[in-house]
């Protein structure tokens, strides 16, 4: 099976050329997008964890509660 | 576009798509490179990050990134060439997103920041909007450009154009 392919583009020449990556281009590929997909999920649990500190904020403002540091974090700048 | 803007070469993705768009042998004439680009990947997923690297080099890179998803916001900072957001495969059908990045002094001899913007168009609440610095630590002129996708391949019809900024 081919490996995917990149198109170059000479800036000099105009001309655009297909080539199919190599093994090592493909493998970087792959470790680039087994990288993100770990940054990803980290950053979608921060986001997460963020708006749940928030929401409970929010609710002890209205009742309220005392606010713990971190929940006042996300309403003091 | 003012007129000091100069289309340099722009590449348009063939069915089957590209992993990769790679603008080389960039003249050195100009002042400063703009590359906007509408990207979808292939990815499944509702959305995809764009890498970015110069003269084939994925080292010496960092980041610093703000982006909102429509609710809210927040701030990641990292060192891989990422400088923002399109579209993926189970975004809105036949909707791309599009990237504008802002290289000033490509082909001078100190490091080279970059500025991007990027959205990613869709019809879910959750859509994200990313605003970037970028950095490559390296003083050398910058002569080529490669665009990847950290997961999936540029999707038929995704299309990059460089232009060249000249400062007169």
């Amino acid at each position: 099976m081919p490996n995917p392919t990149r198109i170059e583009i000479n800036c000099e020449t105009g001309e655009e050329t297909v080539i199919e990556l190599t093994d090592a281009e493909v493998a970087e590929l792959a470790a680039q997008a087994a990288e993100a997909a770990i940054r990803k999920a980290e950053e979608d649990a921060a986001r997460e964890a963020q708006a749940a500190l928030k929401a409970s904020a929010k609710a002890k403002l209205i009742a309220g509660q005392p606010l713990t540091a971190e929940e006042a974090d996300t309403l003091v700048i | 576009m003012p007129n000091t803007f100069e289309l340099i070469a722009s590449s348009t993705v063939g069915a089957g798509g590209t992993a990769n768009i790679t603008f080389s042998s960039i003249p050195s004439t100009f002042t400063d490179l703009i590359i906007k680009l509408s990207a979808r990947s292939s990815d499944s997923a509702t959305s995809a990050g764009v890498v970015m690297q110069f003269n084939g080099s994925s080292s010496s890179l960092s980041y610093r990134l703000l982006e909102g998803d429509g609710s809210t916001a927040a701030s990641y900072n990292g060192t891989t060439g990422r400088v923002g957001v399109t579209d993926a495969a189970t975004s809105t059908a036949s909707t791309f997103g599009s990237l504008e990045v802002y290289i000033p002094n490509y082909a001078g001899s100190t490091n080279k920041s970059s500025s991007t913007d990027s959205v990613q168009e869709t019809n879910a609440t959750t859509a994200y909007a990313d605003l970037s610095a970028n950095l490559w630590s390296n003083t050398a002129a910058i002569t080529s450009i490669a665009l990847t996708l950290q997961a999936g391949s540029f999707v038929q019809y995704s299309t990059a154009y460089l232009y060249g900024v000249k400062n007169a």
